[in-house]
């Protein structure tokens, strides 16, 4: 949160957020998980730890899974960001959110919207996953509630159905 | 046979779209115009005097807003069970978290440096930080003997048994403080309007709790004072006290301002300054016949409740009363006492103290087994405790539990005398140990004795203008399935579409006081509650002539909407009443502690890795009898969760204190499991229904906290031969272990004395 002494004057940075295209004024350094809450109110990125631990504030940038409270905002130029708001497709939600919903894969769901684009992005790798590599691909996002057993159950459904179904 | 529509199905997470779309609004998602950010200037120190504070340079003050205990209008304390905890301290402090100062700022970027800026000046006071300081008395910090509260729970003549007993087996066993670690850090947002009174939203467990402290703190009329809860990203215990104090800070700061005021922690903050489990120390003293019969036993348990009461009393009955688990004592006497540390307050954390002494008690059932050359499995067998048989409080199991066809279930599904005896066979040429530990326990849902009778809970049920209902109570949300399951119960009360019940948001200007959401008590006497509000609402429009005795979900709509379009106003309450059978002596601890119990039988297989020394948990079965399970994915995700936790307790989570404070509040260095970490979790549920409870259901979030991390450290010891009394037992610990008991030479394989 404290800004270097260096990056003192806000500068336009513009980027595709779930498609759309942004321009926001933010300090270089400045948190992107800062900028998508607070000046974008996209506030489905959650915080959790602030160091990159938890996965909370996961964020896909160009198709690459980033902490987005380690990425200073003048790193999102030019990028295309997908967050937990541009899954469901109007009322239509997203495979991985529904199977999520059925499976039980979300409790408090502080995690989930983290969660739910770290599967994105691993079922962009491999497609149909096995368990071991769900609980590989999912290790970088922690949950308290569930113990993981639905969330990995709801990832392999949608591995087995595809994202499609 | 089950013949309900409604309960017993997996109905999805009532506010689950929300949750996996990201539009669920947690605190920190929330912004009022005009809104300052809240920060707090704490000790660093873990007791002494306040000689001075200074306000340093390179900060302009004239643009924050400042609070100390002098801008507090009425008491100033956190009002729990006593009234010791300051909300700021006024003049001393004791411990290293203790909230001085409050600073508010429009830019929240400025207020970490702000917090530096200001610097405290202390005449220190000597410390203690463990529980043998606490008794020892070398300080006394609180009250005229460091100790909150203490037990005494007796049953039979345990003084007899001593000269009776074969063998006589003593053990000590410890556990360690664990943070509850949910993912959103706690978080308030506070408004202050001079006519309309103060209000607040935030994560929280129990609104009512906060509504009381702030009460207090700002002596204001009740009705002047309202509480929201917001979205909670987890709570487990950890949002049963503490938000009152987040309360209390953004509203004094929201007053002093005259503008909205949010706090929210940053993780170390929330990890350092927020309660966590009490640490434990436990001593068993265990007469045992040459059968493998309990005769009776003394239990000592302690627990570190740091530097106020809060709620170590309560944390303390609980662990007490579990103590003597799921077994039959002819005899036992159980001496438990809270004790004060210049520690941060310790707290509520799923399973409430019971946790703690249970792991002591099925680590001592493992040793007494060792001495008496008995397997863990048939010394557990021959004392479990039978229907007709009395608690350790004298309370009489009346359930049909048969704790040994579960034990033998569990063990059948775990495959646990095969692998038990080979892994004994392959551990001899294999750096891998393997081993299979089980523990068997019980978990009493809901408040304590006559816990229930005070609290005197409230719910409401009332008909919409469009004939949905709508349930009004103040328990909380935060993952469990609160707000589905209710809805289930009131849905298949009514026989009506899960659909058309709703529930309204934990408001207390809106919802009666349900009492708090701790305990596992929600499903069972909320939910009982609620059900009974539901079928006030069919009588009063039976009564109305709108609704016949048999109705379509379409016909109760219909009537809903007319009686609500006639009367204006269609509403139930319901008030909890202590049933005659539950009958509790708070002066000798004696009765009936508990409406219903849980139990359970859970068994862990482990692999030690001893080049690593790291343990893998490699299968877990738990099993468990719970009454009625009302949705099954919700109920097995609880126990699942719950089960994370207690490996996280076991293995992997260590509070590293100095001088009172933890060292290592980040997620970084302060380790939960991670979804690679856990095994596959097999969770089987035996349903024997209780009368105390919603369509059968009994408390079921607690439980599944209990049994891990015993029945995963007997199954370290089973794996290695070497004997672990404390948790968290980390790979260094296991190094520690092992190397000692090379270098001893050992010419007993178990301690205990054959008389």
């Amino acid at each position: 949160m404290i800004e270097p002494p260096q990056s003192h004057t806000k500068c336009e940075i513009s980027f595709q957020v779930n498609g759309k295209l942004v321009a926001v004024r933010a300090y270089p350094m400045e948190r992107l998980l800062d900028v998508l809450r607070e000046e974008l109110g996209l506030t489905g990125t959650k915080e959790g730890c602030g160091e990159g631990e938890c996965g909370s504030c996961s964020v896909l940038m160009d198709g690459v899974l980033v902490n987005s409270c380690l990425v200073p905002a003048l790193q999102a130029k030019g990028v295309n960001i997908t967050t937990v708001e541009g899954l469901a497709e109007d009322e239509r939600l997203h495979a991985l959110q529904q199977a999520f919903l059925d499976c039980g894969g979300a409790q408090c769901g502080i995690c989930t919207p983290g969660m739910i684009l770290a599967a994105l992005h691993l079922l962009g790798k491999k497609p149909q996953p096995t368990i071991e590599e769900i609980r590989e691909g999912l290790s970088g996002n922690l949950c308290r509630c569930t113990g993981y057993a639905q969330i990995i159950e709801a990832v392999a459904e949608v591995g087995r159905r595809g994202i499609a179904g | 046979m089950n013949t309900n529509r409604i309960v017993g199905k997996s109905v999805p997470r009532l506010e689950g779209r929300g949750k996996v779309t990201g539009q669920a609004l947690y605190v920190d998602d929330i912004v009022l115009p005009g809104m300052l950010f809240g920060a707090t200037v704490r000790s660093r120190i873990p007791r002494g005097r306040i000689t001075k504070i200074t306000f340093g340079p390179g900060v302009d003050w004239n643009e924050f807003v400042i609070v100390s205990a002098k801008d507090i209008p009425g008491k100033n304390c956190i009002a729990l069970i006593d009234d010791d905890e300051p909300c700021l301290a006024d003049g001393k402090v004791n411990h290293p978290e203790e909230p001085i100062l409050l600073l508010a700022h429009p830019d929240r970027r400025l207020l970490p440096q702000a917090v530096e800026a200001v610097s405290v000046e202390y005449e220190p006071l000597p410390a203690i930080f463990s529980i043998e300081e606490s008794e020892q008395h070398s300080q006394i910090i609180w009250g005229a003997d460091n100790v909150f509260k203490s037990y005494l729970i007796e049953k039979g003549d345990l003084d007899a048994v001593w000269e009776r007993a074969d063998y006589i087996v003593e053990g000590e066993y410890a556990t360690g403080a664990q943070e509850q670690l949910y993912i959103e850090n706690n978080g308030m947002i506070a408004a202050f309007d001079p006519q309309q009174g103060l209000t607040v939203w935030g994560s929280m467990q129990c609104p009512y709790y906060v509504h009381k402290s702030l009460v207090k703190l700002f002596n204001l009329p009740a009705e002047r004072v309202r509480v929201v809860q917001t979205e909670t990203g987890g709570a487990f215990g950890g949002k049963e006290d503490y938000p009152s104090m987040i309360a209390g800070h953004a509203a004094l700061l929201a007053m002093k301002s005259g503008r909205p005021v949010k706090i929210v922690y940053d993780r170390m903050e929330d990890m350092a300054a927020t309660t966590k489990r009490h640490p434990s120390r436990t001593r068993h003293r265990t007469a045992v016949s040459k059968e493998g019969k309990i005769l009776g036993g003394e239990i000592e348990f302690a627990i570190d409740g740091g530097a106020y009461e809060t709620l170590s009393p309560v944390v303390l009955s609980r662990g007490a009363i579990h103590a003597g688990g799921a077994y039959y004592w002819p005899s036992i006497r159980i001496r438990a006492k809270a004790v004060a540390t210049n520690t941060p307050p310790q707290g509520a954390f799923r399973g409430f103290g019971a946790p703690q002494s249970l792991f002591a008690l099925e680590r001592h059932m493992d040793r007494i087994a060792q001495v008496i050359q008995l397997s863990p499995a048939e010394i557990r067998r021959r004392n479990f405790i039978k229907p007709g048989e009395t608690t350790t409080t004298g309370q009489t199991v009346t359930e049909a539990i048969n704790l040994g066809k579960l034990l033998d279930r569990a063990m059948e599904i775990s495959d646990y005398s095969a692998k038990k005896e080979r892994f004994a066979k392959e551990n001899r040429n294999s750096t891998r140990k393997k081993g299979i530990g089980l523990a068997s326990f019980l978990h009493g849902a809901g408040f304590t004795g006559s816990g229930e009778r005070f609290l005197s809970s409230v719910v409401g049920v009332e008909g919409c203008a469009e004939g949905t209902v709508r349930i009004l109570v103040s328990s909380t949300e935060f993952g469990q399935g609160t707000n589905t399951v209710l809805c289930q119960i009131v849905a298949e009360a009514l026989k009506v579409r899960y659909e058309d019940v709703s529930i309204a948001r934990p408001d207390t200007q809106e919802v009666p006081n349900s009492g708090p959401t701790v305990a596992s008590r929600t499903v069972m006497v909320v939910g009982k509650l609620v059900q009974s509000a539901a079928l006030g609402i069919q009588q009063t429009l039976e009564a109305s002539g709108l609704l016949g005795a048999t109705y379509s979900p379409e016909e109760f709509r219909a009537a809903v909407r007319a009686y609500v379009a006639k009367n204006g106003k269609l509403q139930a309450l319901a008030r909890y009443e202590q049933p005659e059978d539950i009958v509790w002596d708070e002066q000798k601890y004696r009765g009936s502690a508990y409406a219903a119990f849980a139990w359970a039988v859970y068994v862990a297989e482990v692999a030690v890795d001893l080049t690593s020394y790291s343990v893998s948990v490699d299968d877990f079965v738990a099993l468990q009898e719970v009454g009625r399970v009302l949705n099954p994915v919700l109920a097995k995700g609880q126990i699942i969760g719950g089960i994370a936790q207690g490996i996280g307790f076991a293995l992997y989570e260590k509070v590293i204190w100095q001088e009172g404070r933890m060292q290592n509040g980040q997620m970084t260095n302060y380790i939960i499991p991670t979804s690679a970490d856990l095994a596959p979790i097999r969770v089987y549920f035996e349903e024997l229904g209780n009368v105390h409870g919603a369509f059968g259901a009994k408390g079921i979030g607690e439980l599944p906290m209990d049994g891990p991390a015993p029945a995963v450290i007997n199954a370290v010891e089973d794996a290695l031969g070497v004997p672990f009394r404390s948790i968290p037992l980390l790979p260094e610990d296991i190094f520690d272990a092992v190397a000692n008991e090379r270098e001893r030479e050992r010419f007993s394989p178990v301690a205990g004395d054959r008389r």
